[in-house]
């Protein structure tokens, strides 16, 4: 008789003491990152931003906006963001604003977040925003099938949704906080990246239920994208995303990647942060850098909100 | 009349009955004054010998459920109490003008400690151990361990309850055990091997010889296997014992010559402590 | 299988220089003064001797300041101290006694960075360490030690716990604050004085403990603090009015203090080395179990009694986690301890790292394979790279004496038996790792290792509520919880 699936992919990837993460990470938190290491952190961090807005409310103004925001973030020499993640419907909106300019366009597809619809419906949806655009597709995974076992099947609508992708990066979104323990979020890990292309991503999150993205769920995703290429040479990105605010965090999840994966996913192609109001810190913290001065939030454009 | 056929005095060892390697003996006379037995004059290669024995049996006995030791003292209590008469009798040859107790009180007593330790042996851990409410996600909890084997000097006075009142909380706590009895008052201790025999306690837990202190106390100090020594003893006796001690940091357990065998401050879970390791274990907490 | 190939290459991570860290000196002022003084009867009095030594930095060897050498007649003179404030702190109900505790825990906490600085300073440990474990672990010692005072009727059922008297302690340089804790805070709780004597090398905290004792107005005597090296030591050992002696330190330090004792009546309670087995099975989770392997022995640079210096891991994954291990030592940061961001700071002296150097030498000629990652150590001070032995046989020095320092044996074994077998072959049995998912497993090993710790899943874990000791040669007594308070006590 064979184990059933999960049983068997969990054995094979060994098993993640939750004490022992979140002790590791703890230590990434003491760190202090002081002047010109600073100053290179949040300028990395303010280039791997996915500026992001994924609201019912969502206008082509707002992502108009967004877009300009994305473009240039600030006045002086801040780099611009990786991309700007929109849904479906706004992307041909975006791509009027950043296409050709540096900006990538990113849209969560396959009926985000809950991923509740038929899987023809998911790919039709794939399909229209890559044809509209979109240089990146972010789906998110059947945890349901997931946590029945189902294995196979959450496996076979990665691949088919990576067919409907064409040569767009695609970034699959395990909802980690669904899945709930370090485990599952491994296997799921693993289960992903046997079927993703080099330069695709793993996400943690949608950003929509109440855990969003952690230092321990990213710790044990950058683990399993580390174990999983020292395997089979086969490099996947990594893109932790919601609940990260602030420039300290992000600071954070970086030494994480430097002393986890090292200095080739140190970029904008190995990692990414899922955000929108962190933009906005980082930048306020680059300010304090270059003028000494601590800054007032309303000095910055306030043109992404949520997230 | 017939003549009488006298028992050869033998010293418990491993489960057997032996004289010393030595092939020495030294004559023990009855209260009248007459000749009563030669009694093994067991040296240091016997206290090795029984070390060697105690430690063969002591792992087997550590692993006993603490029910199963309880009962096997029990059973030890229920031969004593057959042999009672005999036991006294032969604590009657041995006494001193001194003794205040009679020695039917002295094997009463015997009796009744060793019932009182039977019934620690499942319970003492819950005393002596802990869980502890650390400041991190992980259990953390104290037990009780056995040191492995030790050894006993026992006084020269209640040649029984003395030598029991040491070496029962030793073996209660899944200890084994090297025992030197009293020298002048040494053949209670030879009955003792016999009741120890019949009383379902595996061989070598408790070994037991005769002889002289004075020729194997540097052995019982020196001996890296021992993990503790319990004794009575001189200040120049306990000087040489904590210092033989030292270099195999033994632990040395020393009670006061004149204390009251007959007090129930003896039946007490922090004697058994004496013979006991402390044991820490942590573990996260997590899903 | 992946859509597309990557082309092949040789599979490693780089950790290189692309985000380099700034220095980040931890750069609170730790107000030590010029010159130290004994701790006698609540004043900071010159000793009797007249001389003074000199205490430096490890982490650039420059001289910190001067500290009192005690002679005979100055340790004298503190035992006089404590056996005078004896019966009144000994009488002093529970609660009033606890209150003082309490306060030292309080006033601990308000100048801990100023202390950290400090540790970090006179013993070369990471300012990270000192900042984030030696002082909280030491103020809650003693915050935990407090409570106790007025509940010693609750710690042995049927019997109640009385003082011994002065109690005379001496400890070591590798926690120097801490261990103090450890050793005053039980005292005191339970009603004895205390004639305290820290390692030469590292007496500035305990002398700053000192005015922490006049802030809390702790009544004269209760503690002295005598400083000096050996013979102090010996001094403090031999002295009569001694109802116990503590000692945390060497295995042979602590047998000539067993031996000095002998036939003197006085208590002893030894907390001593260690040679820790930390055992990894192949179903650990291995990446925790690195975590804990580098915490186990690289914490502190090593100079911990419980260090897990000896690595079992099963043979099937032996490759895989040493692979792994390789690869998180690389990013250990090795450098000045007053640096925010260093992990493995300054070997305590400059005759430890020769100890140090000596052994690591002695583990390459009898034929183990060494392995350090590239680090740059500061020119001056004393530095030690984080090293590795593979290739390590039981019979190895590297694998049978006490370092004490960031050297790490690699053995391996086959089955549960084995890594038992090989744990338990040496005489120390301080502490124990292991490492496995399987619940049963763990308590089966916890139960069978001879160590008085044992860390399942987890290494170098302390709290002042769970008992702390070893077995066989590696001392005897407990520190921590209620078994710790029971070796500064008479059951009655």
């Amino acid at each position: 008789m064979t184990a059933p699936a999960l049983r068997r992919l969990l054995d094979e990837i060994g098993p993640v003491d939750a004490t022992g993460i979140e002790e590791r990470v703890a230590k990434f938190t003491t760190r202090s990152i002081k002047k010109q290491s600073k100053l290179f952190g949040l300028r990395l961090a303010v280039t791997m931003v996915d500026l992001t807005t994924l609201e019912g409310k969502d206008t082509p103004g707002k992502v108009a906006s967004l877009c300009q925001k994305a473009l240039c973030p600030h006045e002086g020499d801040i780099p611009m963001v990786a991309a700007v993640c929109v849904y479906p419907s706004m992307v041909k909106h975006a791509a009027k604003h950043v296409k050709g300019k540096g900006v990538k366009i990113a849209s969560v597809a396959t009926a985000f977040p809950s991923g509740q619809a038929p899987l023809k419906t998911r790919l039709a949806e794939v399909r229209q925003a890559v044809a509209d655009g979109a240089d990146e597709i972010d789906m998110v995974i059947n945890r349901g099938a997931f946590l029945e076992g189902e294995l196979a099947l959450v496996q076979d609508e990665i691949v088919q949704v990576r067919e409907a992708c064409g040569d767009a990066t695609l970034k699959v979104i395990l909802e980690t906080s669904e899945l709930e323990t370090y485990d599952h979020i491994r296997a799921a890990s693993f289960l992903a990246m046997r079927v993703l292309r080099p330069g695709d991503f793993i996400k943690t999150s949608t950003g929509k239920t109440s855990a969003n993205a952690t230092l321990g769920n990213n710790q044990v995703m950058i683990e399993a994208i580390r174990d999983f290429y020292l395997a089979t040479g086969t490099e996947i990105a990594m893109k932790p995303a919601g609940g990260i605010r602030t420039a300290k965090q992000a600071l954070q999840f970086l030494i994480a990647v430097k002393e986890t994966l090292g200095d080739a996913w140190l970029n904008n192609a190995r990692y990414r942060f899922g955000a929108s109001s962190l933009l906005n810190d980082l930048l306020r913290q680059l300010e304090t850098q270059r003028t000494g001065a601590y800054q007032a939030p309303y000095t910055f454009s306030d043109d992404s909100t949520g997230y | 009349m017939t003549l009488p056929i006298t028992k050869t005095p033998k010293c418990y060892v491993g489960g057997a009955f032996i004289r010393s390697e030595s092939g020495r003996v030294y004559e023990t006379h009855r209260s009248s004054g007459e000749f009563h037995a030669n009694i093994p004059r067991c040296t240091r290669k016997d206290v090795r010998n029984a070390v060697e024995a105690a430690a063969k049996a002591g792992a087997g006995w550590a692993k006993r459920t603490p029910y199963n030791r309880a009962q096997i003292l029990y059973r030890l209590a229920e031969m004593l109490e057959a042999r009672a008469p005999e036991m006294a009798a032969a604590l009657k040859e041995c006494r001193r003008s001194v003794d205040t107790t009679s020695p039917e009180q002295e094997v009463r007593a015997t009796i009744d400690r060793i019932v009182h330790f039977a019934g620690w042996a499942d319970k003492y851990e819950q005393v002596l151990g802990s869980v502890n409410p650390v400041a991190s996600p992980h259990f953390n909890f104290t037990i009780t361990e056995p040191m492995g084997t030790v050894g006993i000097l026992a006084p020269e006075d209640a040649p029984l309850l003395a030598l029991m009142t040491l070496i029962l909380p030793a073996i209660t706590t899944g200890n084994s055990v090297v025992a030197l009895a009293s020298h002048a008052a040494p053949y209670p201790s030879i009955l003792l091997g016999e009741m120890l025999a019949t009383s379902d306690l595996p061989g070598g837990v408790v070994n037991l010889l005769t002889g002289e202190r004075k020729e194997m106390l540097p052995t019982f100090a020196t001996h890296e296997h021992l993990r503790a020594v319990a004794a009575t003893a001189t200040q120049e006796e306990a000087t040489a014992l904590q210092q033989g001690a030292a270099e195999s940091v033994k632990r040395v357990i020393l009670h006061d010559p004149k204390t009251d065998w007959f007090s129930s401050s003896h039946d007490s879970p922090y004697s058994l402590r004496d013979f006991t390791e402390a044991k820490t274990v942590w573990h996260p907490i997590g899903a | 299988m992946p859509a597309k190939k990557s082309p092949a290459r040789p599979r490693e991570l780089l950790f290189g220089d692309l985000w380099e860290f700034d220095p980040a000196p931890e750069s609170a002022e730790p107000f030590i003064a010029p010159r130290y003084g004994l701790f006698i009867d609540d004043k900071f009095t010159a000793p009797k001797s007249r001389k003074y030594f000199d205490t430096i930095a490890p982490r650039n060897g420059a001289k910190l300041s001067e500290i009192a050498l005690a002679n005979a007649a100055d340790v004298d003179a503190a035992y006089t101290a404590a056996a005078k404030a004896f019966p009144a702190w000994s009488k002093l109900p529970g609660k009033e006694r606890g209150k003082y505790l309490f306060r030292i825990a309080r006033l601990l906490q308000d100048r801990a960075r100023e202390f950290a600085v400090a540790e970090t300073l006179d013993g070369g440990k990471p300012i990270k360490e000192s900042r984030d474990f030696d002082l909280p672990m030491a103020a809650a010692h003693f915050f935990y030690h407090a409570g106790w005072a007025d509940k010693l009727e609750f710690v042995a059922p049927g019997r109640t716990l009385q003082p011994l008297g002065v109690v005379g302690q001496i400890i070591p340089w590798n926690f120097p604050l801490l261990m103090l804790a450890w050793k005053i805070a039980p005292a005191l709780a339970t009603g004895n004085t205390v004639v305290l004597k820290p390692a030469e090398t590292t007496s500035i905290t305990a002398l700053k403990f000192a005015t922490i004792l006049q802030q809390a107005g702790l009544p004269p005597g209760v503690v002295n603090i005598v400083t000096g090296a050996g013979e102090t030591g010996a001094a403090v050992v031999d002295h009569p009015l001694a109802a116990k002696i503590a000692f945390t330190g060497s295995t042979e330090v602590g047998k000539i203090i067993q031996r000095a004792l002998a036939g003197s009546g006085k208590k002893l309670s030894l907390e001593l080395g260690g040679k820790a087995a930390n055992i990894v099975f192949e179903d650990a989770p291995l990446d925790q179990a690195v975590e804990g392997i580098v915490n186990g022995i690289f914490f502190n640079q090593g100079h911990v009694c419980c260090a897990g210096s000896r690595l079992l891991v099963q043979e099937s994954v032996a490759d895989l986690v040493v692979a792994k291990l390789k690869r998180r030592m690389q990013v250990l940061r090795v450098g000045d301890p007053l640096d925010k961001n260093t992990d493995i700071g300054a070997i305590n002296s400059a005759e430890q790292l020769a100890k140090i150097k000596d052994l690591v030498a002695s583990g390459v000629k009898e034929g183990a394979e060494l392995h350090q990652p590239s680090c740059k150590l500061p020119a001056k001070g004393f530095y030690h790279a984080p090293t590795l032995f593979t290739k390590v046989s039981q019979s190895h020095r590297v694998a049978r004496e006490e370092i004490f320092g960031p050297v790490l044996s690699v053995l391996t074994f086959r089955t549960p038996e084995e890594a038992i077998e090989k744990a338990s072959n040496t005489p120390f049995g301080l502490s124990a790792g292991v490492w496995t998912d399987k619940g049963s497993k763990i308590l089966k090993m916890a139960a069978e290792l001879k160590a008085g710790v044992v860390w399942a899943n987890t290494y170098n874990k302390f709290d002042p509520s769970s008992p702390f000791g070893g077995y066989k040669q590696s001392g005897f007594g407990r520190e921590g919880g209620k078994h710790g308070l029971l070796d500064y006590a008479i059951l009655k």
